[in-house]
């Protein structure tokens, strides 16, 4: 009985942390949603509520509070699921990658052994012999070289990009529909980055599973996403189709992430980085959250919190002045 | 990337994972197939003061289990005419009060002494380790009630639990075990609770978390694990303790109970003062096997802490 709505759909979640110095709202009123088979890129600077949105798919937000909207997952509500069903759903139906496998593996652990764990999590009936075989082929799978020997080893012997590989094989192991991928070329070096990218869209053809990435990074999001949600101060101020976001930003956050960014398709003289800094969630400003550093901010945004609003197909944004800024950056860019 | 991360990262990390870290002077790639407990073992095998305690250990093991025949003689026959006779050919740590022969009821004591140290222990650290993680691991106010019932075991003073127990239920060696046991356990669920405190944090455990594993499954399968090398030097010194505690309740007579003996009621036979100035034969053979027993023992587990926890060597 499966719903016609896609297969994670966010809507108005707001989650707070309570704090001595008063309530955090580290996500406020986002909603998003992603289709099967789709890969979703959530962009935004530290503190933004990116990851606390991705924790809170699992319910790995522990001090935090969800205080309103809902997640669901393949048409039903994650939250008032019974403790045993959510641990049926985590890892074999959404599994999650994690930003840094120096501490996402257990490293007094075998890297074999925890994928074997990891597949009898969810098929206790599975063989020893069984599970080894596939554990083994799960590690070739992700292009790890001589996989019947890295079996037997422990995390402290594979590099940083072979353990993030090895956090694949374990993500994908169950064949899950959804991929959470926190950050997951963060810790990484820069020329490891580029080939655990590609594994992730091998691992993302190969086991056709939607794919929700977690990062800050542009060049990802534009690398593997079909679309793209743009998070500030907890709410998604953007969201649409990656060429169309990147090519027609309607939000001048967008607008100034993408410039301060260097860019090599085009002759740029100088960076523009955003002023300012993200506002304080403790106290977030009044109407629009990103007024105190909008070039474009008016009166209106000072006290009016905008809505998203479609401006496009598949295409929303939250700024009163989304409609002026199409012009605008035309101007900019040219 | 991840090897320049500062050591500080993997401080509070279990011994076993800082071994790895740290690793052999010798090693290099070569060591690859090597596993953390390869290497304690190694570690272990270089501090000669431990295996000399280990060593003396597995002899007194083998007394225990062949006791018959070494011993030579029962230690249980009484001989009225031959009562608190110094050492001879025939009796080679002279008799008793009831004229049994001190040095078979020295080798058979040891198979008494030996079984309540380690079941105590044993039992002690089983109790200590579920509580310690369960309350790790759980938080809240069932963190609270079991850690504060565990400060409570620790303020009572355990000899007069045995000597109510014994009261009520009559002096016997499964008595004498569990009451060790109830006051050596907390020591056990304090260090598993602060063990599982430290994993409970680490991402690999969110990790898990989030693949589906339930609590039970992280506590069989990442805290118990993580907290091993710990329980067993735990577990080792509190076979010590045991060992100690069981000398003093027998000699106070709450424990094991003649004609069967241990080491501490055969101290009891020492309790006059002409005994002890007089016929030192009676109580210096027991005495010197309880001391040379919880040094070894001590030895054995100060070696097993350094093997396990590198970090730890040199404080005590």
């Amino acid at each position: 009985m499966e719903s016609t709505e896609p297969l994670l759909v966010i809507d108005d979640l707001a989650v707070e942390f309570r704090t001595d110095e008063g309530v955090v709202k580290a996500v406020d009123g986002a909603s998003f949603s992603v289709g099967r088979g789709e890969i979703v890129g959530v962009v935004g600077e530290s503190g933004s509520g990116k990851s606390v949105t991705a924790m809170s798919i699992l319910g790995l937000v522990k001090s935090g509070r969800r205080a309103g909207g809902t997640i669901r997952f393949r048409g039903r509500d994650l939250a008032t699921l019974p403790a045993k069903e959510l641990r049926a759903i985590r890892g074999a139906e959404i599994a999650m990658i994690f930003q840094d496998p120096m501490t996402a593996l257990n490293p007094v652990v075998t890297v074999g052994r925890q994928i074997v764990e990891a597949l009898k999590l969810h098929d206790k009936k599975l063989s020893k012999a069984a599970a080894r075989d596939r554990a083994i082929e799960l590690l070739a799978l992700v292009g790890m070289p001589d996989a019947a020997a890295r079996f037997k080893q422990y995390p402290h012997e594979f590099s940083g990009g072979m353990r993030q590989r090895a956090m694949i094989a374990m993500a994908i192991a169950n064949g899950p529909s959804l991929l959470i991928a926190d950050e997951p070329t963060t810790a990484l070096d820069v020329t490891i980055q580029a080939q655990v990218l590609d594994l992730l869209k091998v691992a993302q053809q190969e086991t056709q599973a939607a794919t929700l990435l977690i990062t800050h990074d542009l060049g990802v999001v534009a690398e593997l996403a079909d679309r793209v949600v743009v998070m500030y101060a907890g709410r998604v101020v953007e969201q649409g189709d990656v060429t169309t976001v990147f090519t027609e930003p309607r939000h001048p956050y967008t607008v100034g992430l993408l410039e301060s960014l260097p860019r090599l398709d085009r002759d740029v003289d100088e960076l523009h980085p955003i002023p300012g800094s993200p506002p304080s969630l403790l106290a977030p400003p009044p109407g629009c959250p990103f007024h105190p550093r909008c070039p474009l901010a008016r009166d209106r945004c000072r006290t009016e919190r905008p809505q998203p609003r479609v401006v496009g197909a598949g295409h929303q944004s939250a700024c009163h002045f989304a409609a002026e800024l199409a012009a605008v950056h035309t101007e900019v860019t040219r | 990337m991840s090897d320049l991360r500062p050591s500080l990262d993997a401080a509070d990390v279990t011994a076993a994972q800082e071994a790895v870290a740290a690793g052999p002077g010798t090693g290099g790639p070569s060591s690859s197939r090597r596993s953390p407990r390869a290497m304690a073992a190694r570690r272990f095998r270089r501090n000669k003061v431990a295996v000399g305690g280990a060593i003396f250990l597995l002899v007194l093991l083998v007394v225990a289990l062949l006791a018959p025949l070494i011993a030579g003689q029962s230690p249980y026959s009484v001989d009225l005419g031959a009562i608190r006779q110094p050492p001879s050919a025939e009796h080679w740590l002279g008799t008793d009060a009831s004229g049994r022969d001190v040095f078979a009821r020295l080798v058979y004591a040891a198979r008494v002494s030996l079984m309540v140290g380690v079941f105590a222990a044993l039992l002690a650290v089983l109790v200590g380790t579920l509580v310690g993680a369960v309350a790790g691991l759980f938080g809240g106010w069932l963190d609270t009630a079991l850690m504060r019932t565990a400060d409570m075991m620790l303020s009572f003073p355990n000899i007069v639990v045995v000597i109510v127990l014994a009261g009520l239920l009559g002096p016997s060696i499964p008595i004498l075990v569990i009451a060790i046991a109830a006051s050596e356990w907390p020591t056990a669920a304090r260090m598993v609770r602060g063990v599982t405190l430290a994993v409970r944090e680490r991402e690999y455990l969110h990790a898990a978390r989030v693949a589906g594993a339930s609590r039970g499954w992280l506590l069989r399968k990442h805290i118990v694990p993580a907290a091993m090398g710990q329980i067993v030097v735990v577990g080792t010194l509190a076979v010590a303790g045991a060992i100690l505690s069981e000398a003093v309740l027998s000699f106070l007579g709450l424990g094991v109970q003649p004609p069967q003996a241990s080491w501490g009621n055969m101290l009891n036979d020492a309790q006059s003062l002409t005994v002890i100035q007089s016929m030192p034969w009676l109580w210096l053979p027991p005495g010197l096997a309880i001391a040379a027993t919880v040094l070894s023992v001590n030895f054995v587990g100060d070696g097993l802490r350094d093997a396990v926890d590198p970090r730890q060597s040199g404080r005590s």
